[in-house]
C-alpha cells in the first residue's frame, strides 16, 4: 500500500499554472484548464497563490453522496477514484466536494477529477519547485520541521561549538 | 485544434466586429504572433496615419504557440503605428492574457476607429462585445483589472489594459497586463487610449488540441530542463534580471547620470541581493518554471505596504543609476507607479535623466520646474516626474510628449544631450565599449532597443566554438565572427542572426528568455522547430523559421521605409563617438565607438539581410520571400 500523498506549499508556489496545462494535456490531450484536475486559485491584488486538488478524503463527501457506489478508495494507491461504467453522471459528488475539486466535461458528459495519474503526478513532474508534490508520508514533515529548527541549529553552530 | 482560432476585426467607431479563420498561407509565410502582426499592420494601417487618429489600427496577438505545451508560451505582442517614432510600433509582454485569448478562441484582435465612448472589448468563448468603461476610466492598471473581473464576475478573466498615461495620450504609455507584464515601448498605451479603448477582457474554455500529445508533454519536460539547467536561468530564478546588475556596473556599462558616465560608484544599494528585504517570493507568467519577477511589498515612505513585482533591470538604471539614485527602495516605487499608471519605465527614466542633465547645464530651470531641484540623485524628484508626466502637469506635459517633441520645446541646445534613436530613448546600458550592442540598438526596427536583436551572449567572451554552433545555423553562414565584445568584426552577424531568432520566438509567443539571450545554451530554431511540429502538426523546417522570421523582419522595415525613415536614422547619437567613457574596467574605460568602423557596420548588417546600401530591402530579396507586391516600384 502506497504511502505516498500529494501536498502543497503555497509559499513556493510562484502562480506559473503549468500544473494546469500538464495536466489538461495527460489526460484530454489538450491545453484547457477548464479541464485541469488541478487549479491555481490566484488573490492577485495580493500576491498569493494556492494550488487546489482532490484531498483523496479518508471519509469522502463525493463517495458518501455517490447513489451507484461509483466513487470508492483505492487502497493501494491510497486514492479516491470514479469508476465511470457505474457513473451514472448525477453530478451529485460535484454539488458535494467542499474544495470544488470535482469537475463536470460537458463535452463527454461525465466527472473527471484527480487520479494521481496512477503513481507518477505530472503536475508534481514539471513543478521545478515543488509547491506541488508527492511525499512519502513518513518523510512528510521533515522539510518543514528541518526549516523551523533551523534556528536552533544556527544558534548552536553560533554559540554551542 | 491551435490553427482554428480566429481573427477578429473590430471598428470601434462603428462597433462592427467580425471573424475571420486565419488562412494557412499566412501561417506558412509569418507564422503568428508577432510575424504576422508585421503583415497585418502593414496591410491595414494606411500610409501616413496619424498615429493617434482613428485611421491607425492596433493589432494584439497570441503566438502561434500561445497557451500550447511549450515551455513559457505566454507572449502577447501589440503592434501599431507608433505615436513615440511615427514608425513601426511593437511591444511584447508575459503573464496570461495571451493563453486566455486563445480559450477565448481568438488569436489577432485587429481594432480601428475611435469609439464614441470609453469602451472595453470582452472576448469569450468565440463571442466578442463592445462594453461600456464608465467605470474603469481614469483607474490604475491594478483597479482597472479589478474592477472589470468583478464586473464580469469572474476571477479568471485576463485583462490588457491602459492606467492614467494611456488615456492621458502620454507617447510611451503602455499597454499592461497583470502587476507588471508590460508592453511598454513603443507606446501602444496611447494608440488605445486614443481609440477610447481602455482594456481587452478575455475568458475561454475552448480546448486548443495538442498534435502529438504525449510526445509533446515528454519534449516539454526536455525542454524545460534545458532552460533551467543553465547558470543564466538559475540567476534569473532568484534574481530576475537584476542579477546582471553588479557585473554591469563593476564592468562599466550601465549609462549613469544620463550619458556622462558609464557606472554609478557606491552602489551596493541598488545590487540584486536588496531585493531580500520586500520579497515575498518569485512570480511567474503563463507556463514558466524561470519566474524570473519578485512579488514585493514596499516597505518605507508614502507608499510603505503596497504590494506590487518586479522590478527589472531596466528599472534599476531608469530610477536609479540614469538618474543617479541609489535606494532600492525608490527604485520599487518608481517600478509600483509606472505599472500602475501604464508608462514605459525605461522611456520615463531617460527623459527624467535628461531633463536632470538639461537643469545641470542650466537649459531647463527652477522656472521649467516650477521650483523642484530635479538634481542627480534627488529621489523625490524622480517620483514626482513620473507623476507629473502621467497626468501631464507642468514639466510632465512636455516630456509626455517623447524626446523629439520636448527637445524641439526646450531649443537646439538640447538635443545634444538626448540619447534616443529614431525618436525613442536607449535603454539603461552604456554600449560604448560594446559595439556589437551598439549596433543593434541603431538599427533595431522599433527604435532603440535592445529586445530587437542584443546579442547579449557577446559580453561573456564566449569560446569561439561555441559562437560558431549558435551564428553560423541555420543558414549555413560562413563569414566572420568574433568572440571579444570590444571587436566590430563579424558583430553584424550576431545582431542579424538575434533579430531574427527573437522574431521567431515572438511569432510563437515565446519568452525570450527562453532563447539564446543570455545563455547560449538555450533555444533555438531547431527546437521551435519541433515543438511546432508536437503541438500543431505544421512541418517548419529551421530554415523555413529563419526565412519566415527574415519575411517578417523585412516587413517591418518596408513599414519604416514606407514612413520615411531613411539609413541616417540607423544612427546614435553623437555622444557614442565623440565623449569617450570616463570610468570602469580597461576594457570599458576610454572607450567610444568609431564612427567609421560603425558604419562600415551598417553596411555590412544591411548586406547579411540583402538590403542595398541605403537600408532598402532588394528586388532579389522581396521576390524570394514571395512580398514583392508588399513594395511598389513608386516607392523608392
Amino acid at each position: 500500500m502506497s504511502r505516498k500523498i500529494m501536498i502543497v506549499d503555497p509559499e513556493k508556489c510562484t502562480g506559473c499554472r503549468t500544473c494546469e496545462l500538464v495536466c489538461s494535456v495527460k489526460h484530454n490531450g489538450v491545453s484547457a484548464p477548464s479541464l485541469a484536475r488541478i487549479h491555481i486559485v490566484k488573490w492577485d491584488n495580493e500576491g498569493f497563490y494556492i494550488p487546489m486538488h482532490c484531498q483523496h478524503c479518508k471519509d469522502a463527501p463525493c463517495m458518501a453522496v455517490c447513489p451507484n457506489d461509483a466513487i470508492y478508495r483505492d487502497e493501494e494507491m491510497d486514492s479516491v477514484r470514479i469508476d465511470h461504467d457505474l457513473c451514472i453522471g448525477c453530478k451529485m459528488c460535484v454539488s458535494a466536494c467542499p474544495f470544488g475539486a470535482m469537475g463536470w466535461n460537458p463535452k463527454r458528459g461525465r466527472v473527471f477529477k484527480c487520479d494521481l495519474c496512477h503513481g507518477d503526478p505530472q503536475c508534481v513532474r514539471f513543478c521545478d519547485i515543488k509547491a506541488v508534490d508527492y511525499v512519502e508520508t513518513s518523510k512528510l514533515q521533515n522539510e518543514r520541521m528541518r526549516e523551523a529548527a533551523e534556528n536552533y541549529a544556527e544558534l548552536v553552530r553560533r554559540y554551542a561549538r | 485544434m491551435a490553427l482554428n482560432r480566429k481573427v477578429a476585426y473590430i471598428d470601434l467607431d462603428k462597433e462592427e466586429i467580425r471573424l475571420e479563420p486565419i488562412p494557412m498561407e499566412w501561417r506558412r509565410k509569418f507564422v503568428g504572433g508577432r510575424g504576422l502582426d508585421a503583415y497585418l499592420l502593414y496591410k491595414n494601417a494606411p500610409e501616413g496615419c496619424d498615429p493617434l487618429g482613428p485611421n491607425n489600427v492596433a493589432v494584439i496577438s497570441a503566438g502561434l504557440l500561445a497557451g500550447t505545451l511549450a515551455s513559457a508560451s505566454s507572449r502577447t505582442h501589440i503592434a501599431a503605428k507608433s505615436p513615440l517614432t511615427n514608425l513601426f510600433g511593437s511591444a511584447n509582454m508575459g503573464g496570461f492574457f495571451a493563453p486566455e485569448m486563445r480559450w477565448a478562441g481568438i488569436d489577432h484582435f485587429i481594432i480601428r476607429g475611435k469609439a464614441h465612448r470609453p469602451v472595453y472589448i470582452y472576448a469569450h468563448d468565440g463571442e466578442i462585445e463592445i462594453r461600456d468603461a464608465d467605470g474603469v476610466w481614469g483607474a490604475g492598471v491594478y483597479d482597472t483589472q479589478a474592477i472589470i473581473r468583478k464586473e464580469l464576475g469572474d476571477d479568471e478573466t485576463q485583462i490588457l489594459c491602459i492606467g492614467q498615461a494611456g488615456e492621458n495620450l502620454v507617447r510611451y504609455a503602455s499597454v499592461m497586463t497583470g502587476r507588471k507584464d508590460a508592453g511598454a515601448r513603443t507606446g501602444m498605451g496611447a494608440v488605445l487610449g486614443s481609440k477610447n479603448l481602455k482594456a481587452i477582457a478575455c475568458r475561454g474554455t475552448m480546448e486548443i488540441q495538442i498534435s502529438q500529445p504525449e510526445e509533446a508533454l515528454e519534449y516539454n519536460k526536455a525542454v524545460i530542463d534545458q532552460v533551467i539547467s543553465t547558470k543564466a536561468s538559475q540567476s534569473m530564478q532568484r534574481w530576475g534580471t537584476n542579477f546582471m546588475f553588479g557585473i554591469t556596473n563593476t564592468t562599466g556599462l550601465v549609462r549613469t547620470r544620463n550619458f556622462q558616465y558609464n557606472q554609478l560608484p557606491n552602489s551596493e544599494g541598488l545590487e540584486a541581493e536588496n531585493l531580500d528585504d520586500y520579497s515575498i517570493g518569485m512570480d511567474a507568467c503563463y507556463g514558466c518554471q524561470v519566474h524570473c519577477r519578485h512579488r514585493y511589498v514596499i516597505k518605507e515612505g508614502e507608499y510603505a505596504g503596497t504590494y506590487a513585482q518586479g522590478p527589472d533591470f531596466t528599472s534599476l538604471g531608469a530610477f536609479g543609476t540614469e538618474v543617479g539614485c541609489r535606494s532600492m527602495n525608490t527604485v520599487l516605487v518608481g517600478n509600483h507607479l509606472v505599472n500602475d499608471y501604464g508608462i514605459d519605465t525605461l522611456e520615463i527614466g531617460s527623459m527624467i535623466a535628461w531633463a536632470m542633465e538639461l537643469y545641470e547645464k542650466s537649459i531647463l530651470t527652477d522656472k521649467d520646474t516650477n521650483g523642484m531641484k530635479l538634481e542627480w540623485g534627488n529621489d523625490e524628484a524622480v517620483i514626482e516626474m513620473i507623476k507629473q508626466v502621467a497626468f501631464r502637469e507642468g514639466l510632465g506635459d512636455i516630456l509626455a510628449e517623447g524626446p523629439l517633441p520636448a527637445a524641439k520645446k526646450f531649443g537646439p541646445d538640447s538635443m545634444k544631450y538626448l540619447i534616443h534613436v529614431k525618436g525613442m530613448s536607449n535603454l539603461n546600458t552604456d554600449e560604448r565599449a560594446t559595439p556589437a550592442l551598439a549596433l543593434n540598438v541603431a538599427v533595431s526596427s522599433r527604435g532603440s532597443d535592445h529586445l530587437r536583436g542584443i546579442p547579449a551572449i557577446d559580453l561573456y567572451n564566449l569560446p569561439m566554438d561555441v559562437l560558431d554552433s549558435v551564428y553560423r545555423s541555420p543558414d549555413g553562414y560562413d563569414g566572420p565572427l568574433t568572440n571579444r565584445f570590444s571587436e566590430y568584426e563579424g558583430k553584424p552577424r550576431m545582431v542579424m542572426w538575434q533579430e531574427l531568432c527573437y522574431m521567431a520566438a515572438e511569432s510563437l509567443g515565446i519568452c525570450k528568455y527562453h532563447t539564446v539571450f543570455l545563455s547560449p545554451n538555450h533555444l533555438t530554431f531547431e527546437e521551435f522547430s519541433k515543438l511546432i511540429k508536437l503541438n500543431t502538426g505544421l512541418n517548419f523546417s529551421e530554415v523555413d523559421l529563419w526565412n519566415c522570421a527574415h519575411r517578417s523582419y523585412t516587413i517591418e522595415r518596408l513599414f519604416n521605409l514606407r514612413e520615411g525613415m531613411t539609413r541616417e536614422d540607423d544612427m546614435l547619437s553623437d555622444r557614442y563617438f565623440d565623449e569617450p567613457t570616463k570610468l570602469g574596467l580597461p576594457v570599458a574605460r576610454g572607450k567610444s565607438i568609431d564612427r567609421d568602423k560603425f558604419n562600415a557596420m551598417v553596411d555590412q548588417y544591411y548586406q547579411l539581410h540583402e538590403w542595398s546600401k541605403a537600408g532598402i530591402p532588394t528586388r532579389e530579396l522581396l521576390k524570394r520571400l514571395d512580398i514583392s507586391d508588399l513594395w511598389s516600384s513608386e516607392n523608392k
